[in-house]
């Protein structure tokens, strides 16, 4: 259809530039943001009704089809899906779109072009890429013979920057979505979630990615003819999924949500790019905005976990931080039984509960919410103290507490937990460890130095829920565990909290 | 201006207003804003729109129908796991707010 002319479709194009621009905002704030999100989704519709109004499309039945199919796949996956698993979720939408990118610019570098000649005079094909010269259709009409002639065009420097752009958009692409499926099997723990790491690993990863830009370069150079040769795209992408998982394999479980977000900066920059290739500004920009934002939000949550990104990215490879120390102290620590526990928690008269990863994967947060019902009920004052970064995501663990029910005003930020804190009776530490690890404030040559925590070893006693003494993630040896006014319950989150609340029922 | 041109710019400055539109982000919301930010690169389905109408092959039409599938299953599955997750804030929000079930998913 060509039912809207070019300056409206543009005009069409920028308020949905502008309603991206505006959901990012307006998802920074918490009383914006499910406006904001609706806005996005406002502005991605418009843009899908105006391709289609716009363009001259052939195929639209099918193209219709496709995408009830694709809506059909993707509603009920993210209606259904448990909130513990979203992220995972996203990783896999992520990759799927850094596909569709690469798929998209491949087949426009590969493309030819078909232009009917006036009064039946014949038709021409055109290489793809003759389209980002923009001549404009009329000049080629100089070649015309009769019947179809197919053209070979000398590339000019648009051309050789449009296949760059489209090499790296298939380049990229493709390292989104392999990154993203080992990302989405290390969170569904469909494999280890430990760093892995081989012999011989980086050098695999640094001769894929020389490969990788050695190809990119083979397309540019290809292209003097403006069209690509397929074999030469299918190639690159498939170094470039090779790329994607070396480079996510050596990337430990809880540093995973960083390179997830990555991913979606890179995912975002390929939409740009094909944009390019395109010619489209609202690709372009909408593309370049999640690029934008998403660096700036992935190095904000390596800030907020006290990490650089290069560390999580690299560090691996060097043996570092991710890797850590495993080594065990013989020091001894005071465990106890859930009874214990429970009685410690019921003659309590103020106890701040922090929740970290392991109640995360334990999926207790409903049976915390019970165990803090029960204790209401006795008149002792509970509170959660919320790490930014604690579960698996930033921000995860609102979400997952509030799916349970808990009622937001329980719920307190870092700072505000932590004044709170000097006057609590019982700190109870479930499935967290670093984030509450005095070492980051009393310890400099320690790794997490400088890292903000919980100061649960201000409260009168602490009791942590572990499955074993095992360190958290940063491989870093927690004092507060060895220390006098500490006790440790051994075991499963959900099944130690489920024992715990038995227990004080008959208390 | 030369097209390539006015596309840089466009690139230059999407680049400082995506920076600037994310910079106070709090915490809590890292989770929300990557997954709404998901959800717009969704709409890479305009370009697999396009480059599959325009296809010419039967091979170009599959690849392109699926480049169509696979946008739409970004695009549409973020912004709903987005309002999703959006959801549980409010919904939490104002302390008991009668009916406020686990499950009332209600999509964009």
């Amino acid at each position: 259809m060509d039912l809207l002319p070019e300056p409206v479709a543009e005009l069409g194009y920028l308020v949905a530039a502008v309603c991206f621009i505006l959901a990012l905002k307006g998802l920074s704030s918490p009383a914006t943001a499910r406006r904001g999100n609706l806005l996005g989704a406002v502005g991605a519709v418009l843009a899908c009704v105006v391709v289609f109004l716009s363009q001259d499309l052939d195929h639209v039945v099918p193209i219709l089809v496709a995408i009830a199919i694709g809506s059909v796949i993707g509603v009920p996956a993210a209606r259904r899906v448990a909130m513990t698993q979203m992220p995972q979720l996203v990783a896999l939408f992520n990759g799927v779109g850094g596909a569709a990118a690469a798929l998209v610019a491949g087949m426009e570098l590969t493309a030819t072009q078909r232009i009917e000649g006036p009064e039946g005079s014949g038709a021409l094909e055109l290489p793809g890429l003759a389209g980002s010269s923009r001549g404009g259709t009329s000049e080629w009409f100089a070649y015309l013979g009769r019947g179809t002639d197919v053209l070979s065009l000398p590339a000019t420097s648009s051309t050789y920057l449009a296949a760059a752009a489209g090499a790296f958009t298939v380049f990229v692409g493709a390292i989104s979505l392999s990154g993203s499926c080992v990302t989405f099997a290390k969170l569904q723990e469909l494999m280890t979630t430990r760093p892995v790491i081989f012999p011989g690993g980086p050098l695999l990863f640094g001769a894929v990615v020389v490969a990788g830009l050695g190809l990119s370069l083979a397309v540019v150079v290809d292209a003097r003819d403006s069209v690509v040769s397929t074999w030469l795209l299918v190639l690159l992408g498939l170094v470039a999924v090779a790329v994607g998982v070396l480079f996510v394999l050596p990337v430990g479980g809880a540093d995973v949500p960083i390179v997830i977000s990555l991913l979606n900066a890179f995912t975002g920059l390929t939409v740009a790019a094909s944009g390019y290739v395109l010619g489209n500004t609202l690709l372009l920009v909408a593309g370049t905005l999640v690029g934008a934002s998403g660096t700036i939000l992935t190095r904000m949550m390596a800030a907020a976990m006290g990490r650089s990104t290069a560390s999580i990215l690299f560090g691996a490879f060097r043996g570092g931080s991710t890797a850590g120390s495993t080594q065990l102290s013989e020091r001894p620590v005071r465990s106890a039984g859930a009874q214990d526990v429970a009685i410690l928690l019921s003659y309590a008269r103020k106890v701040v509960i922090v929740p970290g990863y392991g109640l995360a994967v334990a999926q207790a947060q409903h049976t915390i919410h019970e165990l803090v019902d029960v204790l209401q009920a006795r008149g002792v004052q509970v509170l959660y103290g919320i790490h930014p970064v604690a579960g698996r995501m930033p921000g995860h663990m609102n979400v997952l507490l509030a799916e349970a029910n808990v009622p937001y005003a329980q719920l307190k930020e870092m700072d505000e937990a932590n004044s709170e804190l000097s006057s609590a009776d019982v700190a109870l530490v479930v499935g967290a460890n670093d984030v509450v690890n005095p070492a980051a404030k009393n310890s400099p040559v320690s790794p997490i130095y400088g890292m903000p925590i919980i100061t649960v070893d201000e409260a009168k006693a602490v009791v942590f829920l572990k499955r074993s003494m095992r360190p958290g993630f940063a491989g870093i040896e927690n004092e507060l565990l060895h220390d006098a006014k500490t006790t440790l319950l051994f075991g499963d989150a959900k099944d130690s909290l489920t024992k715990v609340l038995a227990a004080m029922k008959s208390v | 201006m030369s097209d390539g041109m006015t596309l840089l710019t466009f690139f230059v400055l999407s680049v400082f207003v995506g920076f600037e539109v994310v910079s106070k982000v709090s915490s809590v919301l890292h989770t929300p804003l990557m997954s709404g930010a998901n959800a717009i690169h969704g709409v890479i389905l305009v370009g697999a729109v396009i480059v599959t109408g325009h296809a010419h092959s039967s091979t170009a039409l599959v690849l392109g129908l699926i480049a169509v599938v696979l946008a739409t299953v970004n695009m549409v599955g973020g912004f709903v796991v987005t309002d999703r997750m959006l959801e549980m804030f409010t919904a939490g929000r104002p302390q008991r707010r009668a009916g406020a079930g686990v499950d009332s998913g209600k999509g964009a």
